[in-house]
């Protein structure tokens, strides 16, 4: 098996779970800038931040043979505070032209607030200004459904975003269909909890297609299962979806809306 | 594959989950003091699987769900708690 992790925060991660992804047939990984589990106190804490994602974590990860790409933003969950996003957006160009940097994410939303909203426009039109694939966060649970329409419908009204280069992360039953009716990709995230179950995922495949879809592990400093990607596979295989069913969905889906990036390379490319 | 082969696959863990959310409903019931708005969603959400409507797990999803379509004025800290809670404010 080969599969493509298109979202997993490694900077969370203990040395082993590279050695784990790749055993299980890795062949790259991608990581979304996002909340560390604590308020950063300055943007230089994200500068530092951006330097570990573009900088460290590929080493740590070629040490492996395993590419290793990142998303830039300010996450949804730090975007209350108006003045501390300006600052981090600031920042943010000057990382772009890094080979590694593969666009604008995980931006989104958390709570649904005016601030948060604000801040997600500002990324959207940086995208936009330098031409970035986008990846979005969608919040939990109760805030998810309302959260991912507001996302959907901003980005949509920005003419200058073509709906194919943005993947909408995080899809559950209730919002899969809004989002690959909008003409972007969804994410179906493997987390337990608070997100998607195996079961669930493959089930959303067989009810809404393969097209443009992806399924990743999301693995941070929560419970989580950096794994989950190639155990999803493995149930597949148990629903009686065949190898070429399954290498779509864990891995050409996820190089084909990377490789619209031209930065994106798999290391046998 | 067959609903014969779905149910070899799935039945035992299925059954195992409704056993643990028939546990859940009677602890919180044998428990002292009021339900809240949790308990109250996860009731309406229950009825969705015995209507018959073929998209169960959206219908539970969505009822849990905020159903207002406007951004709050601000952001009262980072989590969710998994039902909507109706405020005079929204
Ligand atoms: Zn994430």
């Amino acid at each position: 098996m080969r599969y493509i992790e298109p979202h997993a925060h490694m900077v969370s991660r203990v040395t082993d779970d590279y050695l784990q992804m790749l055993t299980a047939g890795c062949a790259a990984i991608c990581e979304p800038a996002f909340w560390a589990g604590f308020d950063r106190s300055s943007a230089d804490g994200f500068y530092d931040y951006f330097c570990q994602l573009t900088e460290h974590e590929p080493k740590r990860a070629a040490k492996f043979g395993l590419p290793h790409f990142c998303w830039l933003c300010i996450n949804p969950k730090e975007s209350e505070n108006l003045e501390l996003a300006n600052d981090v957006l600031t920042l943010i160009p000057q990382f772009l032209e890094r080979p590694t940097v593969l666009g604008i994410g995980e931006i989104g939303l958390n709570k649904n607030s005016r601030n948060e909203m604000t801040v997600l426009e500002k990324h959207v039109d940086l995208a936009a200004r330098h031409n970035q694939l986008i990846l979005v966060h969608t919040p939990h649970l109760e805030d998810k459904l309302k959260g991912t329409r507001l996302i959907v419908d901003l980005i949509k009204s920005d003419q200058r975003i073509q709906p194919g280069r943005v993947i909408i992360d995080h899809v559950e039953e209730h919002t899969v269909q809004l989002v690959l009716d909008a003409g972007m990709w969804a994410g179906m995230t493997l987390y337990p909890e608070s997100k998607c179950s195996p079961a669930r995922a493959i089930d959303m495949v067989e009810m809404y297609g393969n097209e443009r879809i992806w399924m990743n592990c999301a693995c941070d400093w929560g419970v989580s299962d950096p794994l989950a990607v190639p155990k999803t596979a493995l149930e597949m295989r148990k629903r009686g979806h065949n190898a070429a069913a399954i290498d779509k969905l864990v891995y050409q889906n996820p190089l084909r809306f990377l490789s619209q990036c031209p930065k994106f390379k798999l290391a046998e490319q | 594959m067959t609903r014969r082969q779905i149910l070899d696959l799935y039945f035992m863990d299925a059954r195992w989950k409704l056993i643990d959310l028939a546990a859940f409903i009677d602890r919180v019931e044998r428990a002292e003091g009021e339900e809240d708005f949790r308990m109250q969603a996860f009731r309406t959400a229950l009825l969705e699987l015995s209507k018959g409507n073929k998209e169960r797990a959206k219908q539970v999803l969505l009822a849990f769900s905020d159903p207002t379509t406007q951004p709050i004025a601000k952001a009262m800290g980072k989590g969710a708690v998994g039902a909507y809670k109706k405020t005079d404010s929204n």
